[in-house]
Parts: structure tokens; sequence; C-alpha cells
């Protein structure tokens, strides 16, 4: 079947199963291999992708609820050169080690970000909780998103 | 990756992160190729058993399935193994555990595979199975191998630990126990190949040992070894198990029946638990012995490893952890005696701390326990029996090198939790026991003698002017490669955006050893420096050339360019690249590591990899709160000081630290791969639990001032130690909190519970 939806902004068509794991859809049919899968079962937030800006699990949706829906994935958020925000603080806080984690983090910080811009270690601690990451500890990944809610609160409120 | 050119010492944005963080960085698990197969295992689900049948007709006959195969298909010896070769690629007649790999299917796509390997049947006589290491060596327990169930045992004498004890004013006798514990990266097993027209083998393997795996597979599979092409890109965590035949063998097999078509095969969270490698379980008996000013005096151990079904690294584990069983301490009199077992349980293998984790939560437990009998303060019955430089260690090497452990207790004896610890104690609400908890560890680095730790380093001026590092050894996310890009940019001058990587793969990079050991940056960046000094004298010689230079000096190398000071003429880079043959733009280089040349140490039956020369220190101090009625703990504080010699990148030392210290955590608190007859419980992350951002104190991390001569810039390896440090340091908290010893890790509320339900009660022996 044909599902329609729009992915990091493009509209996009999707061919094949409605049942398909949109995890496989991302990397597989589309190439977004910035989708990662650490479990396959809904544990780790490895896959997390932003379905209408709010943080869901591709390795628990199926392809079919894709549709009419504005995806983004880590793909949508920043390139190498040209990092969003939260990204830059992730690389310049060493938040990244095997990076196997990261984009799902990034997704769910996005979000937390979006919704609560002054967000404390606490509440940034609660909003990764869903998120394993096995290199960190975790410091760094708090430390980073804590700095880039300082360095976005400062470019909106000059 | 920024204009700065790195500092040697100064905190550097790790050169994999923008790739990293951006989802463009591609993990082995990221390679598809068109037209590709999906290759998948059949384990056998019971832990011992005779193979009377494979039946595959069923799965054959699955639409979408490619090829069957079993083990008549193993060409070659059908054996891995790292040391010992004694773990078939598909098993023909014997099941020694649970995930034992009994047949190989080739599939179309992932569903053909999964129903193909739900229709596999095995007729199997079940026999049976031990799964303890204590009853394995038993007389007529079940033989798991036919040449015996010990895979290696071996002694540490030294002076005479029995006749010592009668002078001891304490006598201590312990037993302590730690279960599997799994590695939990997030990038399972996996990986893709293809076997090329001319017969040639390529893969893209997420793996820690790109040059030993074409070993393996050239081993088991009888495929020539120059057929066989590794490459190896950044990995998705690794922690030791990914040291060592994961996929590789039964993928390359996949791709010697794939007809040149690419195959992938990639375990699922399930099949990593129930087939990976794990941190052995053991059972270790100590008994210490002290002076009454807390003098050490005597020790005798114990040590009972389970390696499970095969041998993996199993005895090189038990073997460090017997030389790490004494702490970093002296103790004049040892007798340290240890068994490597086989059991019928998952196979134990190489994670991070290598042995010494096991080790390090007894002596420390029995340490604390010394304290509290002489009614010492832990930290200063610590301090009194720590190494110092020209000491001995508990195997008898003599500490010739870099020994920190003092100036890390002392950095823990003057830090404010630890000095304000009866207010912050004193401090709990309704309900809730805090408590302190103190530890020394250390942990060895590299390979030890009998094996060379050694590294090919090649640094190369790219035809368009930019510094190439080939480095042929994986970074499994600890940033060793970072820290070769800092190296080769400080030492040659060039800005972080001149500066390229060459990730290992075995036709480009040349042999470095595994990513283990805490040796990859000391090893390679001391091979790396020199290939640098070459590559830059190199340079400004055939720059003095270009420049009519009567001699070559006065010149410097910067970023892209040459200068010669007292004209401040210049030549770039690119120019010099464009002039030189190609094999005139390299530099290639290598380092052998220093071993431990004590040559009157009374030990036997170790075989590769003791004793070692070099170690690195931590004292690790931790506050936590006990819930009384429910026996919760929570970690409110947490400090690790280490010794680590120089520190090359602080903030990468930072990530080590604080990441081994969060595994470590749930080592102390929550991790337990339980088994039931070999088979594992608890097979994913609702059951096995790791550490989330909520379980995790704001892990402070220092480190003392100390340099190791050998390492570069000074720099020893420090990945594993901080792993060494949480169980103990939580045990100790725990008494201090509640007044009971744990034994048994991990430290689990029901365990807490359990321990104060005992003391409560009267006459009953805790």
């Amino acid at each position: 079947m044909s599902i329609n939806c729009k992915i990091n902004g493009k509209n996009t068509e999707i061919r094949g199963p409605a049942d398909r794991r949109v995890v496989d859809v991302l990397r597989e049919d589309l190439g977004l291999t910035g989708t990662k899968e650490g479990c396959g079962a809904g544990e780790c937030g490895a896959c997390t992708i932003l379905v209408e800006g709010e943080p869901r699990l591709s390795c628990l949706m199926m392809a079919a609820q894709l549709q009419d829906q504005d995806i983004t994935t880590i793909e949508g958020i920043g390139e190498p050169e040209a990092l969003h925000p939260i990204q830059e603080a992730f690389v310049e806080q060493g938040a990244v080690q095997c990076g196997f984690c990261t984009p799902g983090m990034v997704l769910s910080a996005v979000h937390l970000l979006n919704c609560y811009p002054e967000a404390d270690r606490s509440r940034i601690r609660r909003a990764l909780s869903g998120h394993l990451c096995r290199c960190t500890g975790y410091v760094k990944i708090v430390d980073a998103v804590e700095a880039a809610a300082r360095a976005m609160g400062k470019e909106i409120k000059p | 990756m920024t204009r700065d050119v790195p500092a040697v010492g100064c905190s550097f944005p790790r050169f994999d992160a923008r790739s990293k963080v951006s989802g463009a960085e591609k993990f082995a698990a990221d390679a598809y190729a068109p037209d590709m197969l999906w290759a998948g295992a059949k384990r056998a689900g019971i832990a011992h058993g005779r193979i009377l049948a494979v039946h595959t007709a069923d799965a054959e006959s699955v639409p979408g399935v490619f090829r069957v195969l079993i083990r008549r298909d193993v060409p070659g010896t059908n054996r891995q193994g790292i040391v010992h070769k004694d773990q078939p690629v598909l098993a023909g007649q014997k099941i020694r555990h649970c995930g034992e790999p009994v047949a190989l299917v080739l599939a179309e796509n992932r569903e053909a595979l999964k129903l193909a390997l739900s229709r596999i049947r095995l007729d199997v006589e079940p026999l049976p199975g031990v799964f303890d290491p204590e009853a394995a060596l038993k007389p007529g327990a079940p033989l798991i191998h036919a040449a015996g169930n010990t895979l290696l045992s071996a002694v540490i004498q030294n002076g005479d630990a029995a006749k010592a004890f009668p002078d001891c004013d304490v006598i201590l006798e312990d037993c302590f126990e730690v279960p599997f514990q799994e590695h939990a990266f997030m990038e399972t097993e996996n990986g893709m190949a293809q076997q090329k027209p001319d017969g040639a083998l390529v893969m893209t393997v997420s793996t820690q040992a790109p040059f030993r795996d074409r070993m393996e597979i050239s081993h088991a599979l009888g495929l020539e070894f120059s057929a066989i092409r590794i490459i190896s890109p950044y990995l998705g965590g690794g922690f030791g198990g990914k040291d060592g035949a994961t996929v590789q063998c039964l993928l390359a097999l996949a791709a010697m029946n794939a007809n040149g078509r690419p195959i992938k095969m990639w375990w699922d969270r399930e099949e990593s638990f129930v087939a990976g490698y794990k941190r052995h379980a053991a059972r270790l008996y100590y008994k210490l012995g002290a002076a009454a000013d807390g003098t050490l005096n005597s020790l005798e151990c114990r040590l009972y490893y389970d390696t499970g079904a095969y041998a993996h690294l199993g005895g090189e584990v038990l073997e460090l952890g017997m030389e790490h069983a004494g702490g970093p301490y002296r103790i004049p009199h040892v007798l340290i005696q240890g068994w490597s077992v086989y059991t019928n349980n998952p196979v134990g293998g190489a994670m991070r701390g290598f042995g010494v984790s096991q080790v390090a939560f007894a002596i420390e437990q029995m340490m604390n326990r010394l304290a509290e009998k002489l009614r010492m303060d832990p930290l200063a019955l610590r301090l009194k029996n720590a190494l110092g430089r020209g000491d001995r260690n508990s195997s008898g090497v003599t500490l010739v090198h870099s020994t920190g452990i003092i100036s890390c207790l002392k950095s823990i004896k003057q830090h404010p939790l630890w000095l304000n610890q009866a207010d912050w104690k004193a401090r709990a609400g309704r309900f809730k026991r805090r408590g302190v908890g103190v530890c020394a560890v250390f942990n060895a680095m590299g390979y030890g003698r009998g094996l060379p730790d050694s590294a090919i380093a090649k640094v190369e001026l790219t035809r368009e002017g930019r510094i190439r590092v080939y480095g042929g050894v994986s970074d499994m996310g600890q940033g060793n490669t970072s820290a070769f890009v800092q190296i080769a940019g400080d030492m040659l001058c060039q800005e972080g955006n001149q500066l390229e990587l060459i990730l290992p793969d075995t036709d480009r990079t040349h042999p470095c050893g595994s990513s283990s050991a805490s040796r990859t940056t000391y090893t390679y960046g001391n091979a790396l420096i020199r290939a640098c000094q070459q590559l830059k004298e190199k340079l400004i010689h055939r720059a003095s050339l270009v420049l009519f230079l009567d001699e070559p000096v006065g010149l410097v190398l910067l970023p892209g360019r040459v200068r010669h000071l007292p004209s401040g003429r210049e030549v770039s880079f690119s120019t010099l690249a464009a002039m030189l043959p190609d094999s005139d733009r390299m530099a290639i280089d290598q380092h052998v590591m220093t071993v431990a040349s004590d040559g009157n140490l009374n030990a036997s039956g170790f075989i590769l990899g003791f004793p070692h020369a070099i170690f690195s220190y931590a004292a690790h101090l931790a506050g936590i709160e006990i819930d009384a009625l429910t026996g919760g703990v929570s970690v409110l504080f947490y400090l690790a000081v280490t010794d680590a010699g120089r520190i090359i990148s602080p903030q990468g030392v930072e990530q080590q630290v604080q990441g081994a210290v969060a595994q470590g955590l749930g080592y102390a608190l929550c991790e337990d791969v339980q088994l039931r007859d070999g088979k594992i419980l608890n097979p994913s992350f609702t059951d096995y639990i790791i550490p989330t951002a909520l379980d995790v104190p704001e892990v402070a991390s220092m480190t003392v001032e100390t340099v190791e001569s050998t390492g570069p810039f000074g720099m020893k390896g420090m990945g594993e130690v901080g792993m060494n440090g949480p169980l103990p340091v939580i045990a100790g908290a725990v008494q201090d909190a509640v007044g009971v010893w744990i034994r048994q890790s991990p430290v689990t509320a029901d365990r807490i519970l359990a321990a104060l339900d005992v003391n409560k009660g009267v006459g009953r022996k805790p």
C-alpha cells in the first residue's frame, strides 16, 4: 500500500506493507540510518523520532501510522557542518561517545526544550530517562542539554 | 571539525562527535546493499545435549529462504577461540550452552529468516548439565569438554601465607559471589559480508579486533588469510563483548554460500543476551590477616571463575583477577589460587575490568571488615597499606612505573565530601539511612608478558596536502581515535579540519592489536608519536630542498605549510605533496609496550598475559541513602579520583570515568544475568536493568598529578579502572549505613531488606 507523509520537511510516499516497522522503513527503504535500533522492544529509546513534534519509538510503530504525519528524524535536525544548537552542545560538552544512543537523545532533548526552554537538570534527567546510554554515565548528556537551553535562551531573548 | 590546532593536555571536541550527533556516521549496523541477503543462527535453547539430528527441510521450504547450512557445510576446522580453539562455528555433535548455534539460515528478508529459524527442529539427547564452577570441578561432574572442566588453574605464591597467619593479630575469612554481567552495548553484534568473484571475502563488522578476526575466520573456515578483508567502523559500544568472534565466522560462512551476494547478520537484543559473551560470574574465598595496627600481613584466596561453555579469554580473565586479588596493597605473604572452569552457562569473556571487578569487590570488602574489626578509619587503613613506587605488589612485581594510589587516597581524604560526612549522614530524613563508602582499585594496562602488546602507526601527507592518520585499532566509543588525531595535530601543528582519519581496515591500516586492555591510546599513541616525528623531519627536510636551504634548520610546521623562520619563506603542504612520490608522503613506526621484568616470581599455571608492569589506579568515594522501609538504595554523590598519568584530553578522561562508574553502578545495584539450568531468564532490557539517567548521580571526576614516563605524553590507559570501584564502594557504604555486610552482588533492595531482617533477629547469625 502507499502511505503519504512528510519526512524532514519533504513530502514522501512510502510503498510497502502497512505493518512494516517504521524503523525499517526509515533505515532500509529511505536510507535514514541515523535512526538506530538498540532493542526492538521499546526499551532503549535509540530509535526515537519526532511525530508531529512528539518523541515516538519507531521500532514500535507500523508504517500505516505515518499517514498524513509530519516526521522528523535526526537527519532533519542538523547536518555535520550545520548542527542544531543542541547538537553543538553535545559536541562541545563531550556528550557523544559511541554515539549509538545519541540521535534518540538529541530528538528527545529537542522536544524537551521546545516544551520547557528552561528545563533544569532534574527535568532533563526525567525527559531522557527513556533513553539507555551505556557509555557516558549521562552526566555530560545532561550538561549538553543544560548548555543548549542556556544558549538557545540567549538566542531568543538577547 | 574545528579550525584550532589541537593541544595535547587540553580538551578538544571529539573528532567523531559531529558525524555521530547528526546521524551521519555509518556504523557497521548501518551497512545495507542492494540485493542483500540476511543471515541468522538457530540457537540450541538447551544447555547440554548430544545432537542426534538437525531437521532443516521445513525451513528450506519457506519462501524466500536462500540456503540452510549445518555443521557438515562448514569447511576448515569449525573451531574458533582467541587462545583456545574450542568453540564451534556450528555445533554438529554436542551442545554446551543455550546459545549454541546449530544451523545457519540465509534468506531474502528478515521475515523469511525468522520463520525459517522457527521451523528448524533439533533431535537432542539431553545431558546432565553443570552450572556452578565448584560443582563442575567435583569428581563425577558432567564433562563439558573431553579434556575436563578446568580451563586454567594457576597459583601465585609470595612469602609463606600459611606460616604467616599465626603471627597475625586479626584474621578474617569470607566468601563473595558475583553474577554474570551483560555488556549491553547499544549496537548489538552485527556485520555485513560479501565474497567477491576472486574468492576474497570483504566484511564490515562491529569488532574490537579486526586483524585477529582474519585469523579466526581463516582457521575456522579454511579460507586463505590474505583473502579476508575486515573493515571496522566506529562501534556502537564494545566494552570487551566484541573482542573475539561474534558474528564473524557465521557471517563469513554465510557469505561463502551466498553466491556472491552481500549478506548481513545483526543479532537482535535477545540473541545478544543469549549468544553474546558475559563478564564472568565468580565465587571468591578470602582469608586476610593483619597486625593490630592494620598492617596487612597475609592473604589466602581461592578464586573460582565461571567461564561458561567455552574458553574465549576465560583463562586470561582469571589470570588478571589473580594478579589483582590482593588489591593495590603491600601484602608480604600471599597464596592466591584460581580456577577458570567450564560450565553449561553462557560464555564468559572479556569485559571492561577483565576479571578485576570481581576481586576488587572481595578484597575491598575484606578491607572494610578489617577496618571495622580494628575500629580504624577505612581510608586510613588503605593509606597505611597502599602500594608506592618501589614496592612489590601481591603478585610479586616490583612497581617501577607510575604508582599513584596514595595520591588518589589523599585527594579523597582532603575532600569536603569525606571531611563533612558525619554532618551529611546526620541529615538523612525519616526512615532513611545514609552511608559513605571508599575504595582503592587498580587495573593493569596492556596484554602482559607473553603476548607482545604492539601497534603500528602510519601517518600520511595526502596528495591534497592534508594529514591523514591510519589507525588500526578500533574505536568502540572510548575516543582513542580522537586522541590519535589530537596527538598528530599537536605534533604536526595542523588544524582540526586539516586532519583525516582512516579507521581500521585490514587492507589499509597496519596491525595494531585489539581495542582492549586499556591499551589503545598508550600503545598506538607511542607508535604514532614516532611516526609523526619521522614525518615532521621528512617534511622539514623536503621543504628545505624546495627553498634551496643549505641546511634544514630554522624550519617549522605551521597549519598547511612549512615556514623558514629566518627568511619568512614558506612551502605549502600541497606543493610538497605534489612533489613527493607516494611512498615518500608517509611515515610508519611501531611500539611495543614494556612488560614486567621481575624474574623471581613464584607463579605457576599462567599461560599468556601475566604479569603486568603498568597499572592505572583510582580511589572512589560515594554517599548513599537507603530507604529503611523498602531497602532501596539511592546514590547521592560519587567522586572518582584517578591516576592515569598525564592527561591527553581532560574531557576524554571524564567520559571514561563517568561511563565506567555508571556501568559499575549497574554491576553494583541491579545488573544480574539470572540463570536457570543455563538459560537466561531476563534476556531483555525489560528485566535486565541497566542504569538510566535517573539512576546515575552527578559523578565527579578528578585526576592526580602523575607521569607515566613510558607513555605518550606521560599518559597511561585508564578506560577500565573506573569499572572496579562502584561495587566495593557501594557495598562499603551499605555497611556504613545499616551495618550489614554484602557478600553477594548486585546489592538489591531485596538483599538489603533480607539482611536487615536477619540483623533484627536476636542471636541469629548475620
